[in-house]
């Protein structure tokens, strides 16, 4: 029995898995499970709880409950099995546990076996075969997204090892103003629906549609046979929304519905299941998508001139994402919640583009978000290169704004997640709007968000992530992809009509695939910053010309390996050719002998610009020059500059006049030869004195000499 | 080019336009200023020669072709051209002296830029000029030019003559007096003067006699000229004493002269008594020298390691200094009046201040033996000494190392120095009966030199003095070759001084502090000044 529910609730796991790419351990955890909030439900879990109150059993149960609930819930066919199965299994403990025994080698010897799985992978293979299948295999394969065993992907676990405490707090602090964007945004969106002038709206579109006009006009100058493609994909893309457009109410079976909603009590409940299911899946979308419903139901031909960012946003907001589409109509629970809230951020992103198109200013949350989304692409990029994984490149630098947009994305889906179970948990706040309910930013978020960074879980990312790689490496050949989705188009229809509409689905994301590629640079945010980027190139490519010749750091480079290799210690070879052997042209030493007598030099002590790479320090003292130099200042010198200046001084005709050449090279003293040079007189050094002896003058006059004098000449007397 | 009559009207704006407006740096050489350049312009001597011989002989070649050339190998530019411009020119009009002259007149002013930014590298340029100057100095280093030999014993005493530079006299250990012609380098005369020694030689001031004094306790004096033909060689007068005298020194301006031997005796030429004898202690006294400047100041030197100031005025003596050894002779700085120079047994020289005696202004020490004489330079900057260790050592006033030594394979033990009084030459006589003239410098080149020479020299002079400190420059310049003998001797004095410097620190440092005192250098041979 409990096999039996094993397959089956893996059964559903793996639908869940391919379709939805959900983690499997989102059917484990306690706060996914509960995304509905129908009384009936909660009261039987309610009784479950009280009945298991007894320890042992509670977590068994959960995890029963869980998986029940689960398949019950969206799978029809194993809604009713699973209930059955609860039933037994409430039945069974009443048994003797030795019979259980068995059992349970039993089961898990069906565990183990692939005979029990082989349906399943049958389904898997199946699957994979069709062209979307593969290609969605292969986005998974690329970005190394778990296929199988739906753990952290190998870019999450890198992104959790690389994450840092400081990290994951600027994180919160971007995630917690992303939120408050949010609720902005939205506060707007709910103000703007609630204007009820049409003159308004109208004129809103207008300027939209005039807006995209001109904009498709420019293109078409510009660059006449990429507006025609562009005219073309629009036109496709249109046609496939209105093929696959289920608005809510709009529908056939809908509009049918509400007319017998009046008389019909079974139709007003199935009229009212839809709306809530309804509400539930476009639970943060309803403020914005509603407004733009109309938009979309009425003025499909102004679409057709809207650039296809401005296209993808308002299909988002209609709900003609394919994958909410399907989780609509056939998929399960868990997977419209968790794309529900992608929806956001997109339209968060996007209401950039569209504030600018309604010309309202919104300039504070403009220049917040472009903060953000600077900083955001400036961490990435830091991110990617630390990322050794080439998984890393599913982000790619150039496409810095769609990474911020992915970010986003993934943030605040994360966000909705919690604020879901949250939600689940207290479900009579559900009246309480979502600005408030989005306020408090408690800590418990941080564990969760801290796993965010790189976190691809939906097909939606996946999306986004493959875009880029179309974008890198398909910009030119789209013409020939949306070729061969035309031709794959008309293959697929001879499909069951369940699967043909998935396909349509399928070729419709395709189709958002290849035209959102493109457009992106029409969000008025990036193209500054492209400008600007672009003259720094521009600049940097001008330098770059004006210095082609001369690789100044390959020089350098050069020019200091020289360096290093010259102050390296070299061997010494003293073998001599022919001694000991034979030696002529031609022979060389033996291997040995020149073993023997290599004296291999010491390694030297490491050099000083090791570390330095932009250095060359030349760790030897010029001997030849220091020869040359005074080491030493010389004696009556009592500063270094003074003797540099008696040194820089030149005396030679050179540089003097011949006059003050003259003057510099006077001798202290100057003797002629062949005269008698007599001792000195005191006549000679400034007094005169009567030619009889000075001592005898200088007693008679004593007040004619200088003091100075005087005393030597007294001492002398006097001693 | 600028033409004639311009460059003659204004040479200022021929220089100005030529050299192309270059600042106030320019300047006009003159023929005597472009003669003094050094020799790192020799480049240009043939030209300067050639307009040299132009202006001493002007009417005979009026015009030269090779002009041209002196000019414009200064300049190199168009002024060389515009010399040529004219000299064509005038070429035509030939024998216009007035012109001609002129001319020459433009050509010798030569133009020179003095702008730093043409001539860079002014400090390796005049390092290398120094080191070659250095070395050049070393090459040329060729000091010793004469040997006077015709002594028959030891030389042991000289004098100068006063008046005459080239007459110089000395006596030896046979009691011979011989006098001497430098320039002719040969004996003139030839005295018995005495028996035994001759102790002491002196001049007159006037020159026209000298004194000498012997071991056979005689003065005599003696004519400077010799006597006539036929005439007997004998002094004008003699004195006998009663003890030997073992020095003589004549007064610089008056006709009295001074002994030594037993005591210091002062004596009047006129006398056979000295006017006054003066005494302090019992030994002998070595040498007695008059102060040049201060005339009537006279010091001594005696055996019992004294040296004494005497004022011959006074009946006593001024006062002593009591240094470690014997001091030889002493000799006075003709340009300081109260500066002497000591020479000691202690193989060291003292500069002593005659008014602070207890320390002496400096110690020249270089000798490896006994100093037995000193001689001033009579520009009073340096003194020559002459020693046991048969050398002579220069000193420098100022320096407490020698900056020459002196010495030749035959010369033995240098008993006698003297420095002429022309400061260019020094003699010293020695115990192997010879005579030595030496050039003072040793490098010098003798004879007349050309301006520029002089120039060169003085240049190089102070190129080396600038650069003096550089140590190639002060290797090669303090190079010099030494007798086996003495190097070996200051190899060993040096551990010796080691040896006793190592002494003392040890001494200082293992004594209760203070206990040992330190003395400097100076101070150490000092052993008392008496009053």
């Amino acid at each position: 029995m409990t096999a039996n529910r094993l397959a089956e609730s893996l059964l559903a796991l793996s639908q869940q898995e391919e379709l939805a790419d959900l983690p499997k351990d989102y059917l484990l955890s306690e706060s996914e499970d509960e995304g509905d909030n129908d009384g009936e439900r909660k009261h039987q879990k309610l009784l479950e709880a009280i009945s298991s109150l007894d320890g042992k059993n509670r977590r068994k149960l959960a995890e029963r409950s869980e998986a029940s609930l689960k398949v019950s819930e969206f799978n029809v066919s194993s809604e009713g099995s699973g209930e059955k199965l609860v039933l037994a299994d409430l039945l069974e403990p009443v048994k003797t546990s030795s019979s259980l025994a068995t059992v349970k080698k039993q089961l898990s010897r069906v565990k183990s076996k692939k005979t029990v799985e082989l349906p399943l992978n049958k389904e898997e293979i199946e699957r994979a075969r069709t062209p979307l299948e593969q290609e969605i295999f292969n986005l998974l394969h690329k970005n190394k997204q778990p296929v199988a065993d739906p753990l952290l992907t190998p870019v999450e676990k890198a992104s959790l090892r690389a994450m840092s405490l400081e990290e994951a707090k600027m994180r919160r602090g971007e995630l917690q103003r992303a939120r408050a964007l949010q609720s902005y945004y939205e506060a707007k969106a709910r103000r703007e629906k609630k204007i009820k002038s049409k003159k308004y709206h109208k004129v809103v579109k207008k300027g939209k549609a005039k807006k995209a006009l001109k904009e498709f006009e420019q293109l078409r100058k510009v660059n006449p046979a990429a507006a025609l493609e562009e005219l073309e994909k629009i036109e496709k893309a249109r046609m496939m929304e209105r093929m696959s457009l289920k608005h809510q109410n709009s529908g056939k079976w809908a509009k049918s519905k509400a007319i017998m909603a009046k008389y019909d009590l079974e139709a007003r409940q199935a009229m009212q299941e839809q709306l809530s299911k309804n509400k539930e899946l476009t639970q943060k979308l309803q403020v914005a998508s509603e407004s733009e419903e109309e938009e979309g139901g009425t003025e499909d031909v102004e679409e057709l001139l809207v650039p296809d960012v401005v296209n993808e946003v308002q299909m988002n907001a209609d709900g003609p994402n394919p994958w909410m589409l399907r989780s609509c109509t056939s998929d399960t629970k868990e997977a419209a919640t968790q794309e529900d809230p992608e929806q956001l951020p997109e339209l968060e992103a996007h209401g950039v583009s569209e504030s600018e198109g309604e010309e309202r200013p919104v300039a504070e949350e403009e220049i917040l978000l472009r903060e953000f989304e600077e900083r955001r692409s400036l961490r990435k990029i830091s991110e990617l290169s630390q990322d050794a994984e080439p998984a890393g490149s599913q982000e790619t630098k150039d496409s810095g704004s769609q990474e911020v947009l992915s970010e986003l994305r993934v943030l605040s889906q994360k966000l909705k997640e919690n604020h879901q179970s949250r939600k689940q948990k207290a479900s009579s706040e559900g009246t309480i709007p979502q600005v408030q309910r989005e306020e408090p930013a408690p800590e418990e978020e941080e564990p969760l968000l801290l796993q965010r960074p790189e976190r691809v879980q939906t097909l939606e990312e996946l999306e986004e992530l493959g875009k880029e790689e179309c974008f890198q490496n398909k910009e030119l050949p789209r013409p020939v992809l949306e070729g061969q989705q035309s031709e794959r188009t008309p293959n697929n229809r001879p499909d069951a009509p369940k699967e043909k509409k998935k396909k349509e689905q399928m070729i419709d994301l395709q189709n958002l695939l290849t035209t959102q590629s493109p457009s992106v640079k029409s969000l008025a945010v990036p193209t500054v910053e492209e400008l600007e980027d672009e003259e720094e190139r521009n600049h940097r490519q001008m330098i770059k010309e004006a210095f082609a010749g001369d690789d100044v750091i390959r020089d350098f480079l050069k020019e200091k390996r020289e360096a290093v290799e010259a102050s390296k210690p070299k061997d010494v070879d003293l073998t001599l050719p022919g001694w000991g052997e034979w030696g002529g042209v031609g022979l060389k030493p033996s291997a040995k002998k020149r073993r023997r007598f290599l004296i291999k030099a010491p390694e030297g002590p490491p050099r000083k610009d090791k570390n330095l790479p932009n250095v060359i320090i030349n760790e030897k003292r010029n001997i030849h020059a220091a020869a040359h130099q005074v080491r030493v200042l010389p004696y009556p010198f009592t500063h270094h500059w003074q003797f540099e200046r008696t040194i820089q001084t030149p005396i030679g005709s050179t540089w003097n006049t011949q006059r003050a050449f003259q003057k510099l090279t006077t001798p202290k003293v100057v003797t002629k030869p062949g005269h008698i040079i007599n001792p000195i007189k005191a006549e000679d050094v400034g007094y005169r004195s009567s030619s009889r002896s000075d001592l005898s003058v200088i007693q008679r006059n004593p007040k004619r000499i200088t003091t100075r004098h005087k005393k030597q000449l007294k001492k002398c007397s006097v001693d | 080019p600028p033409g004639p009559t311009r460059g003659l009207l204004c040479p200022r704006r021929v220089n100005s336009s030529t050299e192309g407006a270059r600042t106030g740096h320019s300047h006009y050489v003159t023929p005597a200023e472009s003669a003094m350049e050094g020799s790192d312009c020799t480049a240009k001597e043939p030209p300067l020669a050639n307009v040299c011989r132009q202006n001493y002989g002007a009417a005979q070649d009026p015009v030269e072709p090779a002009v041209p050339r002196s000019a414009s190998h200064v300049t190199g530019s168009s002024l060389g051209k515009a010399e040529v411009a004219c000299g064509r020119r005038w070429r035509k009009t030939a024998g216009n002296i007035k012109c001609e002259l002129l001319r020459r007149i433009i050509l010798i002013s030569v133009p020179r830029n003095y702008d730093p930014a043409l001539h860079p590298f002014e400090v390796p340029r005049e390092y290398v000029r120094a080191l070659n100057a250095t070395k050049l100095e070393r090459v040329f280093a060729k000091p010793f030019l004469a040997s006077l030999d015709g002594h028959r014993d030891g030389v042991n005493c000289l004098a100068k003559h006063p008046k005459n530079l080239a007459t110089v006299l000395s006596g030896a250990c046979d009691g011979e007096v011989r006098i001497w012609n430098l320039t002719q380098r040969n004996c003139i005369r030839t005295i018995q003067a005495h028996e035994g020694f001759v102790r002491g030689i002196c001049t007159r001031f006037c020159g026209t006699s000298f004194f000498t004094v012997g071991d056979d306790k005689t003065v005599k004096q003696w004519k400077m000229d010799g006597p006539g033909y036929g005439d007997e060689e004998e002094p004008l007068h003699t004195i006998l004493g009663k003890t030997v005298y073992t020095g003589i020194d004549h007064h610089w301006k008056e006709a009295v002269f001074a002994t030594c031997g037993q005591q210091v005796d002062i004596w009047d030429e006129q006398r056979t008594n000295p006017i006054c004898s003066m005494t302090w202690g019992f030994d002998s006294i070595s040498s007695v020298k008059f102060n040049p400047i201060e005339t009537f100041l006279l010091g001594s030197c005696a055996s019992d390691r004294n040296i004494v100031l005497y004022d011959m005025r006074q009946a006593t003596p001024l006062k002593k200094v009591i240094l470690g050894m014997r001091t030889n002779t002493i000799c006075w700085n003709p340009m300081e009046a109260f500066i002497f120079t000591a020479a000691n047994e202690d193989y060291n020289l003292y500069t002593f201040d005659m008014r602070a005696l207890d320390t002496p202004v400096m110690v020249h020490m270089d000798h490896v033996s006994a100093v037995l004489d000193v001689d001033y330079s009579p520009t009073g900057k340096e003194f020559v000494s002459a020693s046991f260790d048969k050398s002579i050592r220069i000193f420098p006033v100022d320096k407490s190392r020698s900056r020459e030594v002196y010495h030749t394979k035959r010369m033995q033990h240098v008993i006698c120095v003297k420095w002429t009084s022309d400061s260019k030459y020094i003699m010293c006589g020695s115990d192997e009966m010879n005579i030595r003239l030496w050039k003072a410098n040793a490098s010098e080149k003798l004879g007349v030199l050309t301006s520029r020479e002089k120039a060169a020299k003085d240049y190089n002079q102070k190129l080396k003095e600038k650069f003096q400190h550089y140590p190639h420059i002060k290797r090669i310049a303090r190079h010099r070759h030494l007798p086996k003998s003495i190097y070996s001797q200051i190899q060993e004095q040096r551990i010796m001084k080691e040896a006793r410097r190592r002494k003392e620190v040890n001494r200082i440092k293992h004594s209760k502090p203070g206990s040992v005192p330190i003395v400097s250098e100076k101070k150490k041979h000092v052993v008392a000044v008496v009053k």
